[in-house]
């Protein structure tokens, strides 16, 4: 599950950041991305591009693993087994696609170990969403439906994306994706269809959910030049705000379809752009949940930090003397 | 042979401890999503929790055929002194030691039960058990190489591991608490009987154990925690299920 990257837009820095890159390196490597090629691990790239990388497919790998946590509390509370066989396999694959996902970002020289610790250390972010919490049985059921929605339209643009490692990553997170997707409609269609204390939590849950969910797809960008260049090396594939039209377009008849209401008055469809219209969220909240003032920031590091602390017997005693590190292939 | 009273009650005990045992091993296991030492291990828990509670549904499947309750209801609506698991399978998670060596008694102890069941004369029991037995057979695989690994791993590694051992060897003991059908399920060839589940549990686990280096308690000398199978638990118990029925007794009649 994971938004669009926070990518930092500096317009001024563009022309330094261009200066000592070999001009003939550079236009091949342009050329190669324009003609739908992919960029594998042992290529050239311009330093910005690995750069931006690093900290996207990290940034993703760490939403993977923070956001099993709001999810996992509800596993042990699942009501019923189908529920809960499903939820564990959904936590698990959230999981398992952290894995692929510090794999394909260590094909571009950073740790799985120095990622770790930029994450506890709060050097690097995840996705806001997962700094607020899942009160409820209903919560995890919209995380599971409405994130996990949000998630596949930014990772299916992704995947077109010109950095094969993280682009096969992301085919196979997908395919798994659509199956949570489903999951949580089920589990949210389940819930309000049912009886008026289930239907309460999931309206309820819904209300709690809808800023966060505007959040996810980040702020709208600002054009520079910079986002030029990166659009241009398909590493930002889409604008924040286009990929929220998408889920908007894709997921508010679907809710108002079950007779859920969300908390905007206007929100609707313009017929003649059609564009969504909505009322901003309020942007200064997410730039303090970004900035550690969540409601959980604090809790989901220090969660992640006592795991990694307590873990760390157990890998010092699997490491080998004799086993050099090696940087996976992809 | 025909079944009498006696042997259904007592496949019904067996049916129900098992069951208990491996719903509240996976509920346990599944604890540790979102913070193993690393990740594979998250993953592996998982994926082995994944089997236990899918195993426990099929048994209570096979007793909701013999006329008890359905599955929802038997498994999210009993209080603890209604539950036949062993004390074993209760405990919290505790550090990834004590869960390590919980798994590797309990799965051997899982796996020679599955291998014993898969000649039962009562047949969906025997299909159930050699489905089974394809299973647990990478669970095992799993606490076996990281028994062995986290043995040989220096000095704080294997004195973890070592009380770890010492402190859950009664504890596994108490998985062999006979029942009230044993010579009845026995006689009737359904089980091979809890004193024979133990010997040959003693067999595999004793010498694997000391081939990593460990040493293992002496039975004669350590205290068994029986009582689990008969509703008598640790205080550990009543607040994992008050958890784990926390959604659904908002309305056990409520579509979930």
């Amino acid at each position: 599950m994971y938004g669009n990257a926070y990518i930092e837009n500096d317009g001024n820095k563009v022309n330094s950041i261009l200066a000592d890159e070999d001009p003939i390196k550079l236009a091949e490597f342009e050329a190669r991305i324009a003609a739908g090629d992919k960029i594998e691990p042992k290529d050239w790239m311009p330093k910005e591009y690995r750069k931006q990388l690093v900290r996207m497919i990290e940034q993703h790998a760490h939403s993977e693993i923070i956001g099993s946590l709001p999810e996992g509390t509800w596993i042990t509370r699942a009501p019923g087994f189908r529920r809960k066989l499903a939820l564990m396999a959904k936590v698990q694959d959230e999981v398992g696609h952290a894995q692929l996902l510090y794999s394909a970002a260590e094909t571009l020289g950073k740790s799985r170990e120095d990622m770790t610790n930029d994450l506890i250390n709060g050097k690097s972010k995840y996705s806001n969403v997962f700094n607020y919490p899942a009160p409820t049985w209903a919560d995890s059921a919209v995380i599971a439906w409405l994130i996990d929605a949000g998630a596949i339209v930014n990772q299916l643009a992704n995947s077109k994306g010109s950095y094969g490692p993280y682009c096969r990553a992301l085919d196979r997170i997908c395919a798994e994706e659509s199956f949570h997707l489903k999951y949580g409609h089920d589990n949210v269609v389940f819930l309000a269809t049912g009886t008026p204390v289930q239907r309460a939590m999931v309206q309820e849950a819904l209300n709690r959910w809808w800023e966060p969910i505007m959040h996810f797809f980040g702020p709208p960008d600002k054009a520079s030049q910079h986002s030029e260049i990166l659009m241009r090396w398909k590493v930002k594939m889409g604008s924040n705000d286009s990929m929220r039209q998408t889920f908007l377009n894709m997921y508010v008849p679907k809710i108002w379809d079950l007779g859920l209401t969300l908390p905007d008055p206007n929100l609707r469809k313009n017929e003649e752009t059609g564009q969504w219209e909505y009322t901003e969220p309020n942007w200064e909240t997410f730039k303090q949940v970004i900035n550690g003032n969540g409601p959980c920031n604090k809790e989901r590091l220090a969660v992640r930090r006592m795991a990694e602390e307590n873990g760390r017997w157990v890998r010092k005693a699997l490491m080998s003397k004799t086993d050099q590190y090696v940087t996976p292939l992809a | 042979m025909e079944f009498t009273e006696k042997h259904v009650e007592g496949l019904k005990e067996l049916l129900y401890k098992m069951a208990d045992d491996l719903l509240i091993i996976g509920h346990r296991n599944s604890e540790w999503t979102g913070l193993g030492p690393m990740l594979e291990e998250d993953i592996a828990f998982s994926s082995m929790a994944q089997d236990k509670i899918g195993q426990s549904l099929a048994l209570f499947e096979l007793l909701h055929e013999l006329g008890e309750s359905d599955p929802d209801t038997v498994a999210f609506t009993r209080n603890d002194n209604q539950f036949h698991c062993s004390q074993l399978v209760e405990l919290p998670i505790g550090e990834y030691d004590f869960s390590m060596v919980r798994h590797f008694f309990f799965d051997h102890a899982e796996a020679i039960r599955f291998e014993m069941l898969a000649d039962s004369v009562f047949e969906p029991l025997a299909m159930v058990a050699r489905k089974f037995k394809g299973e647990i057979k990478y669970h095992t695989m799993h606490a076996d190489i990281f028994m062995q690994k986290l043995a040989a791993g220096g000095e704080e590694s294997f004195s973890r591991m070592q009380n770890a051992i010492n402190e859950t060897f009664g504890l596994a003991l108490g998985m062999f608490e006979p029942g009230k059908f044993e010579a009845e399920l026995i006689e009737a060839g359904i089980f091979g009987g809890e004193a024979e589940l133990q010997q040959r549990w003693l067999d595999k686990v004793v010498p694997l154990l000391e081939s990593f280096g460990y040493v293992v308690p002496k039975v004669e000398s350590t205290e068994p925690a029986f009582g689990g199978r008969h509703g008598v638990h640790t205080p550990h118990l009543q607040p994992l299920l008050d958890e784990m029925t926390e959604v659904f007794s908002i309305d056990p009649g409520a579509d979930w």
